[in-house]
């Protein structure tokens, strides 16, 4: 039901997730935040079932805190993903599995712009651009179709709006808003929500 | 009075004292001396050996110098099966570190670890501390190349050089005199680390069974270690004898030419 998006250039990342919140078949809200930053120049979108993403994301969050208040330096998004995986890994074979789908985008100053997919499962990979949920069905084709690694931040945001804009229209479930974050050398900030109004 | 307070390693003693830590500290005093030298490119760990017995089987190969893990290598000073036990709580901390966060640990966090670990056997009961202080080089993408030292009372410190063990202090004065800030290449430290030994080893000559030497460099964005052989550290031994002969010829000369 819920989507999000990454998409991975040079030296930037471009990473959406829906802004809806739904109980069985009602939406609860449309400006729910899915995107967690983890530290100055990482972003965990999550998706899954709704108390596990909170509390899975908080805890990442508060363990590379905690890494960084201890050693002074911050895990590379590298190893942070690796930090991830083995804790969602790990939970899977406890008796209380977290039931969360991530995309992680971060930049290092050594590695440069990093994007990694990992499903509840905690099979993770590197990947130029991703998707989860539904709307992976139609924006991944779209991206396979108009991506390349060179465009600006500009051309990646139109990027994303034609993949919401696909997902508006082929998609029978209702997402109308996309929170937008952008993670390059000078840390996260975000872009405008993309909604209808954005490709009007 | 003192046997009051030294049975246990977790009572102070009126003065304020740890007997035991402190004896410990002094097993390490008569232990094999280990040096350690930074260059700028790369780091080199050399040690005394002690057991010499031409009877001994050379399955191994290094006596104590150990590969921790990818990044960093240490030698040890102290009693020698206290030091297996705490080389392979160094290299699990490592391998834990690597399957946590699919990288080599830093340098600094895995002695800080171990040093956590040799803190508490002062502190709770019924416990002696190892009698083990240990040399550690590694390199890792914070700081690079890395020298650190750690004692048995659990204290650790980063060095440019250092030697622990036997004659140790004397070791220390001549690196402090003969150590070139920010100027040292590894074949210098090499043959800084063979003359400060034959200086501290207090015998007439070294051979290439009493020494045994580490470097670790970086090539291609990977750390190389390497224990050098005994053929190596004899072609450094009497690189430096002749040096040394060299130098003694000349000295006469000047003082003939004087006379």
């Amino acid at each position: 039901m819920e989507c999000l998006l990454g998409i991975k250039f040079n030296d930037f990342v471009l990473i959406a997730a829906d802004r809806t919140a739904a109980q069985s078949i009602m939406v609860m809200k449309s400006d729910e935040n899915k995107l967690h930053k983890l530290s100055n120049n990482l972003v965990m979108a999550v998706s899954g079932e709704s108390g596990d993403t909170t509390q899975f994301s908080e805890y990442i969050a508060k363990n590379i805190q905690l890494y960084k208040m201890r050693n002074t330096y911050e895990l590379s998004p590298r190893q942070a993903a690796a930090f991830t995986r083995r804790n969602l890994a790990e939970a899977l074979r406890s008796r209380s599995p977290y039931m969360v789908n991530l995309l992680l985008a971060g930049f290092d100053e050594k590695e440069g712009a990093q994007l990694y997919f990992m499903d509840y499962l905690a099979s993770m990979a590197s990947v130029d651009y991703a998707a989860h949920g539904y709307g992976g069905y139609f924006s991944l084709s779209i991206m396979d179709r108009n991506y390349l690694k060179n465009m600006t931040p500009e051309q990646g945001y139109d990027l994303l709006k034609k993949c919401v804009q696909e997902v508006h229209k082929r998609l029978i479930i209702n997402l109308p808003n996309f929170k937008v974050q952008i993670i390059d050398k000078d840390g996260v900030k975000d872009l405008p929500d993309i909604n209808s109004k954005s490709y009007e | 009075m003192a046997r009051r307070y030294d049975t246990r390693t977790t009572i102070f003693s009126p003065e304020g004292r740890l007997y035991q830590v402190e004896y410990a500290m002094e097993a390490i005093s008569l232990a094999g001396t280990c040096l350690g030298i930074l260059a700028n490119d790369g780091i080199l760990l050399a040690a005394e050996r002690r057991n010499t017995n031409k009877l001994l089987d050379e399955v191994f190969t290094s006596e104590k110098i150990y590969k921790l893990n990818e990044d960093m290598v240490c030698s040890v000073a102290g009693i020698t099966s206290d030091a297996n036990v705490l080389t392979n709580e160094l290299r699990l901390i490592g391998q834990r570190y690597l399957f946590q966060y699919g990288q080599s640990i830093p340098c600094e966090q895995l002695v800080s670890w171990l040093c956590d670990v040799k803190q508490a056997y002062t502190q709770y009961g019924g416990k002696r501390p190892f009698g083990v202080s240990i040399l550690y080089m590694g390199w890792d993408k914070h700081y690079g190349y890395q020298l650190y030292q750690s004692d048995p009372s659990g204290n650790y410190s980063g060095w440019k050089a250092t030697c622990i063990g036997n004659n140790s202090s004397a070791a220390i004065s001549s690196l402090k005199q003969e150590y070139k800030e920010g100027g040292m290449t590894l074949k210098d430290a090499k043959t800084l680390a063979i003359k400060v030994l034959s200086k501290t080893l207090d015998m007439t000559k070294l051979t290439s069974e009493k020494v045994e030497m580490a470097t670790l460099t970086r090539s291609n964005d990977k750390t190389v270690t390497s224990i050098l052989t005994g053929k190596e550290v004899e072609a450094l031994i009497k690189e430096y004898e002749t040096t040394e002969a060299s130098n003694e010829a000349m000295k006469r000369e000047q003082s003939k030419a004087a006379a």
